[in-house]
C-alpha cells in the first residue's frame, strides 16, 4: 500500500475558470496547501479550502501566493479551489502543494520506538535541513520562474511593437504623400483650363 | 542519448491515490514540471468513470483508456502512449527544462460526456526513489538505508543549483536581448521617420514644381 503524502502540481487555470483539487485526510492530521502564481495577468487568483461538510475553512481573493497549515477536524474529503472567475482573458499558470505533513517514513527506520543512537539522530536532523533545502529551492525557482518568463514577455513585446510601429511610420508616410497628391490632381484640368483662359503662363 | 522508458501497469490493487481531480471525458489535462536534466519522474494515476446510476464513481471502469503525452522543453514528444485506466509512467529527462505532462481520455465522444474522476501523483527526483526496494536489493542497514536517502537528497540539491545557473544565464541573455532590441529598433524608428521625413519634402516639391505651383 502506497501512501502518497505530498503531490505538487503546476497547472494552468484558464480564463473564467475553477478548478478543485481533493485530497482524502484523516482526523487530527495536519496538512499544509501551499500556492503560487507564476504568470498570468496581476498574478493573483482566489482560493478557498472546503471541509467535507462544504465548510469554508480558508479563502483568500485574488491573492499572489501563500501556505496555510491546518489540522482536520473530521476525516473526509477535503477540497482545495483554484478560481480565475473575475478575469476575462488572462490564464493563469498555478503552483499547487497540497501535502499531508508527515513524511512518507524510510522503511524501518522510523518504525521502531527504541531510542536512536546519536549517528542515527543526527542523520534525521540532517534530513530535516535538506528537506528545508530542498523547500527554499523550489520557491527560489518559482519566483525566478515568475521573472524570467515577465522578462520573455516583454523581449518578445518590444519586437512587435517595434515592428508594427515602424510599419505605422511607413504607411502613414506613404498615405500622407498620396493624400496630398490627391488633392491637387482634381483640380489639375479645371486650374490649367483657368489658366489657359485667362492668358496666364 | 537514450531515452530511457519504463512503463509498468499496475494491476487493479488497492494503492491508495491520494489527490484526484474531475475533469470532462473530452477534455485534457496539463502539468508542468520544471526540472533538471536526468531526473527521474513518476506518474501514477488512476482514472475512474462516474456512474450515473449510483450517482458515484466506479471503482473500476474496464475500457475507459487515458492517453499520456510528456514533452520536453523543446516541444519534442518524449513519451505518447495510450495507458488503460490505472498505470504508471516513468521518463528521465535528458534536457533541462519545463517538461509538459497532458492526459486526455481515449473516449470517441463527440461532446463532453460524463465526468471522470482522475487520481493523480506525481513525485520527481527525489521522491521517485521507492527506499524499500533499495534496502532489500542492496541489503542496508537502517543507518545505511538512511545516509543513502541523504546522499540521493544532496544530488537532487547540486543538479537544482546547477539547473540555477543555466536558468539565471538564459534569464540574463533574454534582458540583454531586449535591451539591444530597444536600442535598435529607436535607432531604426528615428532614422525611418527622418529618411521618410526627407523623402515627403522632396517628393512634394517635385509634385509642386511640376504642377507649377512653386
Amino acid at each position: 500500500m502506497d501512501l502518497i503524502n505530498s503531490v505538487e502540481l503546476t497547472f494552468e487555470l484558464p480564463d473564467n475558470d475553477k478548478q478543485c483539487y481533493y485530497q482524502d485526510i484523516e482526523k487530527n492530521k495536519t496538512a499544509i496547501l501551499e500556492y503560487q502564481v507564476i504568470t498570468g495577468g496581476q498574478y493573483d487568483v482566489d482560493v478557498e479550502l472546503l471541509s467535507p461538510t462544504k465548510e469554508i475553512l480558508y479563502k483568500q481573493i485574488k491573492s499572489q501566493f501563500d501556505s496555510h497549515q491546518f489540522t482536520a477536524a473530521q476525516t473526509g474529503v477535503y477540497a482545495a479551489c483554484f478560481s480565475n472567475e473575475f478575469s476575462t482573458f488572462s490564464h493563469k499558470l498555478i503552483y499547487m502543494d497540497f501535502s499531508l505533513s508527515d513524511e512518507n517514513p524510510l522503511p524501518g527506520v522510523d518504525e521502531h520506538a527504541t531510542v536512536l543512537t546519536q549517528m542515527e539522530s543526527t542523520a534525521q536532523e540532517i534530513h530535516k535541513s535538506l528537506n528545508a533545502i530542498l523547500d527554499f529551492q523550489t520557491h527560489h525557482r518559482l519566483r525566478e520562474a515568475q521573472g524570467r518568463k515577465r522578462a520573455e514577455d516583454l523581449n518578445e513585446r518590444v519586437l512587435y511593437f517595434s515592428i508594427i510601429e515602424t510599419s505605422l511610420i511607413l504607411i502613414i508616410a506613404i498615405t500622407t504623400v498620396i493624400v496630398l497628391r490627391s488633392f491637387f490632381s482634381e483640380k489639375k484640368p479645371s486650374q490649367m483650363h483657368s489658366n489657359i483662359r485667362y492668358g496666364r503662363m | 542519448m537514450i531515452n530511457k522508458i519504463v512503463i509498468l501497469v499496475l494491476a487493479l490493487i488497492a494503492s491508495c491515490h491520494g489527490l484526484y481531480f474531475h475533469i470532462g471525458e473530452t477534455e485534457r489535462k496539463c502539468f508542468i514540471e520544471e526540472i533538471p536534466d536526468e531526473t527521474t519522474v513518476i506518474v501514477n494515476y488512476k482514472v475512474e468513470l462516474y456512474d450515473p446510476r449510483s450517482g458515484g464513481f466506479m471503482p473500476s471502469s474496464p475500457g475507459i483508456g487515458m492517453h499520456v503525452e510528456v514533452k520536453d522543453p523543446d516541444d519534442k514528444m518524449v513519451l505518447s502512449r495510450v495507458y488503460s485506466a490505472e498505470g504508471r509512467i516513468s521518463f528521465t529527462s535528458h534536457t533541462p527544462g519545463e517538461h509538459v505532462i497532458c492526459m486526455y481520455s481515449n473516449s470517441t465522444a463527440w461532446f463532453s460526456g460524463s465526468q471522470l474522476r482522475v487520481h493523480l501523483d506525481i513525485q520527481v527526483g527525489e521522491h521517485a526513489i521507492d527506499y524499500a526496494n533499495v534496502a532489500q536489493k542492496e541489503k542496508l542497514t537502517e543507518l545505511q538505508l538512511r545516509i543513502r536517502q541523504l546522499l540521493d537528497q544532496v544530488e537532487q540539491i547540486t543538479k537544482e543549483q546547477n539547473y540555477q545557473r543555466y536558468r539565471e544565464e538564459r534569464f540574463r541573455q533574454t534582458s540583454e536581448s531586449t535591451n539591444k532590441r530597444v536600442l535598435w529598433w529607436s535607432l531604426a524608428q528615428t532614422g525611418v521617420l527622418l529618411i521618410m521625413g526627407l523623402w515627403q519634402m522632396k517628393h512634394l516639391k517635385s509634385f509642386f514644381e511640376a504642377k507649377k505651383l512653386v
